[in-house]
């Protein structure tokens, strides 16, 4: 039995990153938060257009939907417009310096 | 004052039932329809055990920042912070500009690089590296007992809320919110948990921003509070410091010095710079410029969230100067659902409803992805199972996983004792996260810290702040006004006890060999372990010095209007 060294820790965690597929595989989460905002914000928005006078007198006289709505699809815009213009980086093939950068023993 | 004990559990008050309809489920079930979905798209991710349990160390830093920063923002937090504000007033901004800012800068640029360099995949791994396996096994397991309790905690906070503004009986909301976070980080593992976390953050934002506004807009503005409240309960309460003075009485219960030394240094550090749920986020970040950057990231937000908070808790105070007593009918942790059921109509209601249970799940999420790293990694692969193909420990990290979820449904019943579900979260922390935080900051820098100290650091750090808080505090033998109060001390004690401990063990036993401690201890570099820069790390607004000073600063700039 024995100690772990960090030699042992830092080799395992290395192989294990080379192996790794999260980077390659993951989705782009800023296409999950631009569609779900801009979904989120049209409906509020349309419960603003809609609102009652007792919505609105409930809300202070604030159309709160409303406003509320337009936040939420302006902030999935912007997720969406970055997206569009940096897109996901393509999959990074491991770098050839990348494999023989394994500390010397 | 009421002596805490004796006050009933945390139920919400059985008049806040919210007029939810169809639009506001819709929109609910829209959100569960997403979590789901996320789990079930972030799959394919997972083929190593350091996907599952890191992201493979590979997600950019915004990311991680914002999932470091909902971490925290659990709806424990959020309920907890408001009903402080209700209670205390204005002290709460301590808890984030004293509370979090710095101990967050501290973690990003001077502990981050040990963290990250040293490619430990948890906490207690750094433990095991620099000190010996008796410290590393005791870490692990305290942290995984306070991992599977904090996720009960929040998991019955979940239960009464729901019950109380839904009119779900508790074991739906349990068996539902359970069933929902046991999927997605079952199939996801961590990404799962973290992209979740992100989202989080936009929706409980998208409902706490109109709750803060109409109730600004409803008692006439920050100057219709301020008067509101001074004429009920003086000046001090909307101020930041007045009535700390050593020997002043405050509702808080404590003055400058615990509150500076006791939260600011001691329990704020613990909490930020050692509790797994939050450091593991920044671990899963691609490179160290970005596992820096994400308490860095995080700590804007965190400066400008307690607006959020406790704007809401001063309104309700100012609306219900009852609250919190008999013959009101509310509690303090009512505040935020009252606004709700007073302000808000159907749509923003249903954001505001997602954004709750959203959060209860990020904050149960956390600890659920955080305890089965810690156990898998730390406590089965090390000690009971060990060498096994790397597969074996992904399926061992999903089945750990829904016991995991199993067993915060049973702790769920023991968070029903306190009355402010803050504070039994603090008491948790200075007994957990304190002597931890002691280990580390001595560990990494003073050379001369044993293999052993850190075991026994631990161990009396611990027991000190347990027999501060249930014999010296709760049996009255030292008076403290407040339970908040006392675990300000009860850090303090745990942290003093863990250094004397510690100090005075290395001085009686070897040191470690000194090459044993590269990229350990300050001052040493890892062997090898050195990357090069990503393309566009250099910019002027990804420094982390930049980034973190600025957050420094910012955060004391904000002190200045609630000082005067």
């Amino acid at each position: 039995m024995s100690e772990y060294s960090e030699r042992d820790i830092q080799r395992k965690v290395s192989e294990l990153e080379h192996e790794s597929t999260t980077a390659t595989r993951i989705f782009d989460l800023r296409r999950i938060i631009g569609g779900l905002f801009v979904i989120y914000g049209i409906i509020v928005m349309i419960a603003g257009f809609t609102a009652s006078d007792a919505a609105l007198r409930k809300a202070q006289g604030v159309n709160i939907n409303l406003w509320t709505g337009l936040g939420m699809l302006l902030l999935g815009l912007f997720f969406l417009v970055w997206l569009k213009l940096r897109p996901t980086a393509p999959p990074t093939v491991p770098l050839p310096d990348a494999v023989p950068d394994e500390k010397p023993e | 004052m009421q002596t805490p004990t004796d006050l009933a559990p945390v139920h919400l008050a059985a008049g806040l039932r919210l007029p939810t309809n169809g639009l506001d489920y819709t929109i609910l079930g829209i959100y569960f329809a997403v979590v789901l979905g996320i789990g079930f798209a972030a799959r394919r991710s997972v083929k190593t055990s350091l996907d599952f349990f890191l992201s493979g160390r590979s997600l950019p830093a915004w990311i991680t920042g914002l999932a470091f920063i909902s971490a925290n923002l659990a709806a424990t937090e959020i309920l907890g912070m408001a009903a402080n504000s209700a209670q205390y007033g204005a002290y709460t901004v301590h808890w984030y500009w004293v509370g979090a800012i710095p101990a967050m800068v501290f973690l990003g640029l001077v502990m981050m690089p040990f963290y990250y360099g040293s490619k430990v995949r948890s906490v207690p791994e750094f433990l095991l590296l620099r000190f010996d396996r008796s410290a590393h096994l005791l870490s692990s397991i305290l942290f995984a007992f306070a991992a599977v309790l904090i996720a009960g905690v929040n998991l019955y906070a979940l239960a009464i809320v729901v019950q109380a503004l839904l009119g779900w009986p508790q074991w739906v909301a349990i068996v539902v919110a359970g069933f929902f976070v046991l999927a997605y980080i079952t199939l996801g593992g961590l990404s799962s948990a973290i992209y979740n976390e992100v989202l989080q953050f936009f929706v409980i934002l998208a409902a706490l921003i109109p709750i803060t506004v109409l109730g600004l807009k409803k008692v006439g503005g920050w100057g219709g509070l301020t008067d509101k409240l001074t004429a009920a309960h003086g000046h001090d309460f909307t101020t930041a410091w007045g009535g700390t003075g050593i020997g002043h009485t405050n509702p808080l219960g404590a003055n400058w010095l615990t509150i500076v030394l006791g939260l600011g240094f001691v329990l704020s550090f613990g909490y930020w710079t050692t509790n797994f749920a939050e450091v593991q986020r920044a671990l899963s970040a691609k490179n160290l410029s970005a596992a820096q950057r994400t308490p860095l990231i995080a700590a804007y937000p965190k400066i400008f969230i307690v607006f959020l908070v406790m704007i809401p808790g001063l309104v309700a105070a100012a609306l219900v100067p009852t609250i919190g007593h008999p013959g009101s009918g509310l509690q303090y942790n009512d505040a935020i659902p009252y606004l709700m059921q007073e302000l808000l109509p159907n749509g923003v209601l249903g954001i505001a409803v997602t954004g709750l249970l959203a959060a209860f799940m990020a904050g149960m999420a956390a600890n659920v992805s955080s305890f089965n790293t810690v156990f898998t990694n730390d406590v089965w692969a090390k000690y009971v199972v060990r060498n096994r193909e790397d597969a074996y420990y992904v399926r061992f990290g999903r089945l750990i996983t829904a016991i995991g979820v199993l067993a915060s449904i049973g702790t769920a019943f023991l968070a029903s004792s306190f009355s402010n579900i803050m504070s039994y979260l603090q008491t948790l922390f200075s007994f957990f996260n304190v002597p931890m935080f002691v280990a580390f900051i001595v560990g990494m820098f003073w050379k001369r810290a044993s293999a052993k100290s850190g075991f026994w650091g631990l161990l009396a750090g611990t027991t000190a702040a347990m027999v501060n808080y249930f014999v010296i505090y709760k049996h009255g033998i030292i008076h403290i006004p407040t339970d908040q109060g006392a675990n300000f001390v009860s850090a303090i004690a745990g942290f003093v006890a863990g250094a004397v401990v510690m100090v005075a063990v290395s001085l009686f036993t070897t040191p470690k060999p000194e090459e044993d401690l590269q990229g350990l201890v300050y001052g040493t570099r890892s062997p090898g372990t050195a990357e090069p820069a990503a393309v566009g790390d250099d910019a002027w607004y990804r420094k982390p010095a930049l980034l973190g000073w600025g957050a420094v600063v910012l955060a004391a700039a904000c002190y200045i209007p609630f000082s005067l």
